[in-house]
């Protein structure tokens, strides 16, 4: 079938270019072929809706690139490029756009450079964060790359789509820790971003602001061109590692040992991604709660009077903080305790020393660890939704609900209840108490996983409700970081400042640098003129 | 179920020789990049997904299984299960499939192609 829009002869007559590009047996259209193109995790499996590729192409260049994004723009052929097209939970290898071409750059899986006296890494989209991991591994450099969880999905693909890692806050904002990238752009023309703009230029991957306007983010979380290279900047192996927790007892303790921990990271002394706990509510990483605590909860929710009663009767802490220290030994037992001196300013604090690690790990440290914090690439995450003795029954994945949230025990305590009232009102499981994840350094994300089935009337219901989450989330000003395609739309709407200012702004530069819309129509909500004049 | 009997069926009328070493080999390279993140010894999500569908009653690790024939193997690796998605031609092609097929079946007591 054509993409929409497309008559049968101009789309043979496309393919016949692309395979002139790439090479014949790079360019899939088999029905058979183009099926492991479909998203694993869409929440439309099986529906009219489900959003599937037409086709798809396999470039090994750059300049197979070209020729392929000339071609599609000659012939009006949407295209929806993916890098390693493991983005689970955010549309995996499926286009927003049904029918378009998918343009599959997983064989361009080149490491160019790694330098470790820049710690610094140009890599190409199909090169995955294993791929990184090994290269470096096998020559015995002494760098780590911050690896999002799971591993396999690619640097270029996973920072493009603003993911996150483990490692200190400067390489965990994957995007943050980009430096240069080259971009392809609807007419196949090639456009090289910062130092990289200089011919002849050393410094593509030292400085990342080249002259004039910074444009790098234009190509993330967007459709405005084809990134086939990105540079990173790599953290240097540290001494050691180690980690202590905190626990504070009251349920209000919450409040300032969120702002000491905002203090102490913001002022690099824990440069670890902190975890947050709650011993009495138990939880992920945490003891299990005690029934009568489901009770007291389920009753009265977590501001329950006798809920406090029971935590301090018993000499249970009601919320615990582990901090995390990368460095030199003595630099980060002077660090911990420093962070133990700030928390003791909250009355009752307790600490415990947990781990520590000293580089390279023996292998049985190696098994022991939680990887991705170790800038090891796993794919152990996928447990979460794995068949397992907790959960004999397993789903068929799981579509993430993260909205951003401000860096305060109060919004961390208001976000609870409403999320609490919002599952009560679309029926879903209730949550108990959520902490959030402390990706990135000024503020916090809360992680929902919403389970994908192979029932329609099931995602049916569950995308409903992920809309109302969206817009409950919105009204109290919180905003999703990401999202899968197809709530891409839903989520740009709630970004709505000055009637869609922002927008409006994005469809403009669209048909400026994409006039005839080719590249991922509809993504991050970004439709071509000619996709919303039909929407309209 | 009814399409793994047609593909057992197929399987045993395409039954001859056994694979050969290179082709072993080679496909234990492609388990080890592809599958072993999952399906591994220790703590992971393939191995513990599969001992507990099985309760010890064929071996955890798909690397010690002798039941798996060519044609279910690259079945679940092109249509995946579960939380475990299916693989593109770009990353394992039907080469690099026909290998690793048959090394997961290098120990089987029936046909290994
Ligand atoms: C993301 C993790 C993951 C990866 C990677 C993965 N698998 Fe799996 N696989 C699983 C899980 C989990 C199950 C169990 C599903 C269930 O609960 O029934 C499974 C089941 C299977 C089964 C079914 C076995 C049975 O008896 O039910 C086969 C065969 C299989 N995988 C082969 C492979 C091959 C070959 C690869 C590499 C190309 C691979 N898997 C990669 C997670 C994975």
């Amino acid at each position: 079938m054509p993409p929409p829009g497309v008559n049968a002869k101009d789309f043979s007559d496309a393919l016949k270019q692309f395979e002139e590009a790439v090479g014949k047996e790079w360019v899939f259209t088999s029905d058979e072929d183009v099926a492991l193109y479909r998203d694993a995790y869409s929440p439309f499996w099986g529906e009219p809706e489900e959003r599937v590729a037409s086709a798809a192409v396999a470039p090994y260049t750059v300049e197979q690139v070209q020729a392929v994004m000339k071609a599609a723009n000659e012939y009006k052929i949407p295209v929806y490029p993916i890098s390693t097209g493991k983005n689970l939970g955010y549309g995996g290898s499926a286009p927003n756009l049904s029918g378009s071409v998918v343009l599959d750059l997983k064989r361009m899986n080149r490491i160019l450079d790694v330098s470790e006296r820049n710690h610094s890494a140009l890599v190409e989209p199909g090169v995955s964060y294993f791929d990184l991991y090994r290269h470096i591994q096998e020559r015995k450099l002494k760098l780590w790359v911050d690896v999002p969880d799971p591993g396999w999905g690619s640097p270029v693909g996973n920072s493009l789509d603003h993911g996150g890692g483990y490692l200190q806050p400067m390489y965990r904002n994957h995007f943050d820790s980009h430096c240069g990238m080259e971009v392809v752009l609807a007419n196949g023309d090639l456009l090289r971003t910062g130092m990289g703009a200089m011919p002849g230029a050393q410094t593509w991957q030292q400085y990342k602001f080249g002259f004039g306007p910074w444009i790098d983010g234009m190509f993330s979380q967007s459709n405005f061109g084809v990134v086939t290279k990105m540079g990173f900047w790599l953290m240097p192996e540290p001494d050691a590692y180690l980690t202590g927790t905190v626990s504070v007892p009251k349920y209000e303790d919450l409040i300032p040992m969120i702002d000491i921990l905002t203090l102490l990271e913001n002022s690099g002394i824990s440069n670890g991604m902190p975890g947050l706990g709650s011993p009495i509510l138990g939880g992920f990483m945490m003891p299990q709660r005690a029934p009568e605590v489901t009770e007291m909860l389920q009753k009265d929710g977590v501001e329950s009077a006798s809920l406090h009663k029971y935590a301090q009767d018993r000499g249970i802490p009601f919320w615990s903080c582990t901090v995390k220290f990368y460095g030199p030994e003595k630099a980060i037992r002077a660090q911990w305790e420093y962070a133990q001196e700030k928390f003791s300013a909250i009355p009752g604090a307790k600490f415990k020393d947990d781990e520590f690690y000293k580089f390279p790990l023996t292998p049985d440290q190696f098994n022991k660890v939680h990887k991705p914090e170790m800038g090891i690439p796993s794919l152990e995450m996928f447990s979460i939704g794995a068949r397992s003795p907790y959960n004999p029954t397993p789903g068929q994945g799981h579509i993430w609900f993260s909205p951003i949230i401000p860096r305060t025990g109060e919004a961390v305590l208001e976000a609870n209840k409403v999320f609490a009232k919002a599952a009560k009102d679309f029926g879903l499981p209730l949550l108990s108490f959520s902490l959030p994840t402390t990706y990135w350094m000024r503020s916090f994300i809360f992680l929902f996983g919403f389970p994908i089935t192979h029932d329609i009337a099931t995602n049916k219901k569950n995308r409903e409700t992920f809309k109302q989450v969206v817009r409950v989330a919105a009204e109290h000003g919180w905003g999703e970081y990401r999202t899968a395609p197809a709530y891409q739309d839903a989520v740009m709407d709630t970004y709505s400042f000055n009637n869609h200012a922002l927008r409006r702004f994005h469809e403009t530069v669209k048909d400026a640098v994409d006039p005839n819309g080719i590249i991922s129509a509809g993504r991050y909500g970004i439709w071509p003129k000619h996709l919303r004049e039909t929407k309209a | 179920m009814k399409c793994l009997f047609a593909l057992t069926f197929l399987a045993l009328a395409g039954q001859g020789f056994a694979a050969d070493d290179a082709t072993i080999q080679k496909g234990e390279k492609v388990f080890d990049y592809w599958c072993a993140t999952c399906h591994g010894p220790g703590n992971l999500p393939g191995t513990v997904a599969l001992q507990t569908k099985y309760k010890g009653a064929k071996p955890a690790l798909l690397s010690e299984r002798t039941d798996l024939i060519p044609p279910v193997t690259k079945t679940f690796v092109r249509k995946g299960v579960s939380i475990m998605p299916f693989f593109r031609k770009t990353e394992i092609s039907d080469a690099d499939l026909d290998a690793l097929a048959a090394y997961i079946a290098r120990n089987n007591k029936a046909p290994t192609r």
